[in-house]
């Protein structure tokens, strides 16, 4: 193991964070490594957003400690972003913040996200998807250690949303970027993530997609019952790879819980 | 008989001097304008400018320039808007309160300051055409300190205005950007209240970044068309103020209207 690959990019304990005095999280800990694709799912409300933000910095921590590496290079991608109408601004200017930027970059980059030409459209024309891939353009100008995007693929529809989390996948690949993303949208999860967490103002459980979506107090949160959640969960053990192996009734699921813990601790070592 | 009065003549000093001083204020009016519409800071500048008035009574009781009186006001107003705005009060009942009571108690002050004879209308309306020498030297060391302000952080200010998370995640202080164009703001007012006075500043602002917005294609073409236009209205409202004997400061700010009316079916079109 290489000491370098274990220094977590970002990492928080006991982290607290409050809104005008209401607790939005409480007592989290938390650490992304080089190359980890961390999910965080919970229902609405559960502080989501709350945790991604403050581990960017965006939002003050009311208690615990948040520690980024030294020069860790960031790109974030918004849950949306309205830009003021009476503000005119191409796509060109806009990779161009806030530092400048070369045509040849951000031509490169534009296709590489999959929306090559539009450099001189303006950002107020652009459809959602056209928009979530500029967004993760500008991210990844910034050559990012980490990519940190709050549910990109709000407003995308099912394919657009599929292809986006395609898109992040691929730049993992090719770029070794960690990823840490909120979603609510629990097929993508399960089917791209190396780590799940499941919050609900604390974290009520976590490890890898097949641990966390068998684990009681995910259940208790998004429902074992529904038809959607069980095609997803075999749809996951389809494609599982590291070890648990696939079951085909979701009645087992509870007993299968210890099984599930081990394979996270098994983990949880080798991370 | 419009053309008898000027026809043939050479224009007089304190024209020229109304002409150089409007030209350097719509030098930082322009680009700032645009922020204070990007950002909608529109409600901003009414409250710095009506608290302006109460600098002048300050400078008056006190000695200090006008200038400098105004300065200071303008700047303590703009720092208090915002950072109510960054606490998230409720900021157009906050702004009407501070603004209107910046204003009452302004004049108010001028009324018990002692054997001080203080002509009202002039810095509510301003009086372009009263502008002496020194004033030009203010004038356009304030407009020259704003525009060297918004060039020199232009990136980060752009940044900001377009999204404030999206810039911190990339190493840009919005807090900081923030506090540039208050200072920005402060500064213009101070400059400009002699010009066009403490009810028509925003005007100045807004107006000329609003006519050139529908065609303009980039944040700095826009900025650099706002001043254009500024300048523009400068000029022709001088003229028609002249030539019509109206008062300047409405007249320019008349004239600008008057542009952005023209400008509306150009900016449909696109």
């Amino acid at each position: 193991m290489m000491p370098a690959q274990r220094e977590p990019l970002i990492s928080a304990r006991g982290l607290s964070v409050r809104h005008g005095g209401v607790t939005i999280l409480s007592d989290v800990d938390f650490h992304i490594h080089p190359s980890e694709i961390v999910t965080v799912v919970g229902p609405n409300g559960s502080g989501k957003s709350t945790l991604i933000r403050a581990l960017v910095g965006l939002d003050p921590a009311a208690q615990g400690q948040i520690m980024r590496r030294d020069g860790l290079r960031l790109g974030y991608v918004p849950q949306r972003l309205s830009i003021d109408p009476s503000l005119p601004m191409t796509v060109h200017r806009f990779l161009s913040l806030p530092r400048r930027q070369a045509a040849g970059d951000i031509a490169g980059v534009l296709a590489r996200v999959g929306v090559e030409g539009l450099e001189d459209r303006p950002m107020a024309r652009l459809s959602g998807g056209q928009l979530q891939r500029v967004l993760l353009a500008r991210a990844l100008l910034a050559r990012p250690e980490i990519l940190v995007l709050d549910e990109p693929t709000q407003g995308l529809d099912q394919p657009g949303e599929a292809a986006f989390y395609r898109l992040i996948e691929e730049v993992r690949s090719q770029t070794g970027a960690a990823v840490l993303m909120v979603s609510h949208d629990l097929h993508v999860v399960m089917a791209t993530s190396d780590r799940v967490i499941c919050l609900n103002g604390h974290v009520c459980c976590e490890g890898t997609p097949q641990v966390v979506s068998a684990a009681p107090e995910y259940r208790a949160l998004f429902g074992a019952g529904t038809g959607g959640a069980l095609a997803l969960y075999r749809h996951v053990h389809d494609h599982a790879h590291d070890g648990a192996p696939g079951h085909p009734h979701p009645h087992d699921h509870g007993h299968e819980h210890g099984h599930h813990d081990h394979a996270y601790h098994e983990r949880a070592d080798h991370a | 008989m419009i053309m008898r009065i000027t026809k043939g003549r050479i224009m007089p000093d304190f024209l020229i001097r109304a002409a150089l001083a409007g030209l350097g204020l719509v030098m930082a009016t322009g680009p700032l304008g645009c922020f204070v519409l990007w950002r909608r800071m529109a409600y901003f500048g009414d409250a710095t400018a009506h608290a302006a008035i109460l600098g002048v009574a300050l400078a008056f009781a006190t000695g200090l320039p006008v200038y400098a009186g105004t300065l200071i006001v303008a700047i303590a107003m703009a720092m208090t808007v915002s950072a109510l705005t960054g606490r998230g009060h409720a900021m157009d009942t906050a702004l009407g309160v501070l603004a209107h009571s910046a204003l009452a108690f302004g004049l108010l002050a001028v009324s018990f300051l002692p054997g001080v004879r203080m002509d009202l209308s002039a810095w509510l309306f301003g009086d372009i055409l009263a502008v002496a020498p020194s004033d030009l030297a203010w004038i356009w060391g304030g407009s020259a300190l704003v525009l060297g302000l918004l060039v020199w952080r232009w990136q980060g200010l752009l940044d900001a205005t377009v999204n404030e998370d999206l810039a911190q995640a990339s190493g840009v202080n919005p807090g900081i950007e923030r506090l540039a164009l208050t200072i920005a703001l402060a500064l213009v007012v101070a400059v400009a209240i002699k010009i066009v006075g403490a009810l028509l500043i925003a005007a100045l602002l807004i107006i000329p970044a609003a006519t050139v917005r529908g065609l303009s294609r980039s944040p700095e073409g826009m900025a650099v068309a706002a001043a254009v236009a500024g300048a523009v209205a400068i000029v022709a409202g001088l003229g028609l103020s002249l030539r019509l004997d109206t008062p300047a400061g409405p007249s320019i700010v008349a004239v600008a209207a008057m542009l952005f009316l023209l400008a509306l079916p150009m900016g449909a079109r696109r």
